[in-house]
């Protein structure tokens, strides 16, 4: 069965519990002790040493009924979207990136040579090279808690259920009855994020209701799988090498 | 356009620029093996030698560039645990795996000329998967989602093959006698007009995704992989016939071969730390179609 996460940025309190869970058990290192002046967030983004990130956005917003501008909060937690259509497992050459009984999509890194080429290929800048280890390492959407019927850490540790992991049809399902909820009570600018099977990537394992525009919170707005172009960048190729024999068996028709 | 502080959506690649010298040996091995292949049909055996020889060069250079990028470099033999054709790379190490032997037997066999029909199956072998190795890392660069890579993988295999044949071409010139370069010299010109017609084209075509090519520190890297191609080919139209300006004409196109795949390598980093780049595009699909966000 498909399992995965469902993060409802709307109650997100940015604890960062997750982030914290995630080292924790995964025993990732440490991401640097950086202030980055971005709010409350010093991590910056995905990386090989940060599975989950909290983004902080402060929003100026004016609120008419007191005459008066403030903030708005926007805190989601980001995470790999373990994508039905993922480039990084696409591009591996060695087979280290695979999909996992739960479609999730995992690094073997007893396998993994440190080719780089999925970091490149994720529209989403997730997976990344660990400099001082040589190897890839993302999000494995905890492949060993779900081996032993546990949910993963992220999830465990959220105080609020703005990650709430499941199997993915169920979660979809209770996705579109929030966004419903806070449709109807005003929350205007309300969507979900990668529950949509028709989008580039064929939808994320992973997915989110977010509160304004994805490029808000670092998510690109219509992320395509590279691989989708494959046939017609062999085609073009396949051009260009008939374009070089051609070129060649022309200049050595005369022999001198 | 909104950004997250301005943060890059997709990461840059973590590939070091031995990877842009090796898209250059390869790409040299690849051509070179064709012209050696071409020029033996066509009984010009010197020129055959001089670019069987350049193409074993490219080949022992590529395999030690390959294996010190990985990051395991020990773990280089899992580039061949599987075949995939998803990958690019994967594809590529298969070509490789075929390729590198054919091309060293190739010219090991017209050195010493001993077995010449397994060398001369191994120049076929080598001659007929020596367009692939030339044009297989314009594919590679663009199945990423770098846009200034990923959106100009129409134009990016066409400009691959042209500063591979530039610089087989140019390496063939400075090696070969004035009388036996014909073939060198008329495809010299031919492919330092393909190589500079088809970056130029990718330029136009790539809009405001191209900005990488043009400004910056690839962007003069283009220009100076245009001059140095442009004016190689001059020198070999007007005094190739001549030794020592036919040995400065190859020089300049070699030149202008290195620089252009480190222009496209350097583009793709200046690519991915941009947000506009990404972001833009996309967020005109988006609202163009309608489909997703309000």
């Amino acid at each position: 069965m498909r399992m995965g996460f469902f993060t409802d940025t709307s109650i997100c309190i940015g604890c960062k519990a997750c982030e914290v869970a995630c080292k924790e058990w995964n025993d990732v290192p440490d991401d640097g002790l950086n202030f980055l002046g971005t709010s409350y967030d010093n991590t910056g983004g995905l990386g090989a040493d940060t599975w989950r990130h909290v983004a902080f956005i402060e929003q100026p917003v004016s609120v008419p009924a007191i005459g008066d501008s403030g903030i708005r909060w926007l805190m989601s937690s980001d995470v790999c979207k373990h994508c039905t259509h993922a480039a990084c497992l696409d591009v591996c050459p060695t087979g280290a990136l695979f999909r996992t009984e739960f479609d999730t999509v995992v690094v073997q890194q007893d396998v993994c040579n440190g080719c780089g080429y999925c970091v490149p290929a994720c529209p989403f800048g997730v997976i990344d090279k660990r400099e001082s280890d040589g190897r890839v390492w993302k999000c494995t959407l905890c492949y060993d808690r779900l081996k032993s019927d546990m949910e993963p850490a992220c999830a465990k540790a959220c105080p609020t259920q703005s990650i709430q992991f499941g199997p993915l049809d169920e979660l979809r399902e209770r996705a579109a009855g929030r966004l419903g909820v806070l449709r109807d009570a005003g929350v205007a600018d309300a969507r979900l994020y990668g529950a949509d099977e028709s989008d580039g990537v064929g939808g994320f394992g992973a997915f989110f209701l977010l509160l304004d525009e994805p490029e808000v919170y670092g998510l690109p707005p219509d992320p395509v799988v590279t691989t989708r172009d494959l046939p017609r960048m062999w085609k073009a190729a396949a051009g260009a090498a008939l374009a070089l024999v051609g070129a060649v068996a022309a200049a050595c028709a005369r022999p001198r | 356009m909104s950004s997250y502080y301005g943060h890059p959506v997709v990461k840059a690649p973590v590939w070091k620029p031995v990877i842009a010298l090796y898209f250059f040996t390869g790409g040299l091995a690849g051509a070179s093996s064709t012209l050696g292949c071409a020029a033996r049909l066509a009984g010009n055996r010197r020129l055959a030698r001089a670019a069987l020889l350049a193409s074993a060069a490219g080949v022992a250079a590529s395999g030690p560039l390959l294996v010190a990028d990985l990051g395991r470099p020990a773990r280089f033999l899992n580039m061949l645990r599987v075949a995939k054709p998803s990958s690019p790379m994967s594809v590529g190490s298969w070509i490789l795996a075929a390729f590198a032997p054919a091309s060293l037997v190739a010219a090991a066999c017209d050195l010493t000329r001993l077995a010449p029909r397994l060398g001369g199956a191994a120049t076929t072998a080598a001659g007929a998967l020596g367009p692939a190795v030339a044009t297989y890392t314009a594919v590679l660069v663009a199945d990423t989602a770098i846009p200034a890579w990923h959106d100009a993988h129409r134009e990016l295999p066409f400009l691959f093959a042209g500063s591979s044949l530039a610089s087989a071409a140019g390496t063939a010139l400075a090696f070969t006698a004035t009388a036996d370069a014909g073939p060198a010299r008329r495809l010299a010109v031919v492919c330092a007009a393909l190589e500079v017609a088809s970056f130029r084209a990718m330029k136009h075509r790539l809009g405001e995704v191209a900005g990488p090519y043009k400004d910056g520190r690839a962007g003069r890297l283009a220009k100076a992989a245009e001059a140095c191609t442009a004016l190689g080919a001059l020198v070999v139209v007007t005094a190739g016939r001549r030794r020592p300006e036919a040995v400065v004409a190859g020089g300049l196109l070699c030149a202008g071969s290195l620089l252009t795949r480190f222009s496209v390598f350097r583009a793709g980093f200046e690519s991915a730390a941009d947000p506009a780049a990404t972001i833009v595009p996309q967020r005109r699909r988006v609202t163009s179609s309608g489909t997703v966000s309000p």
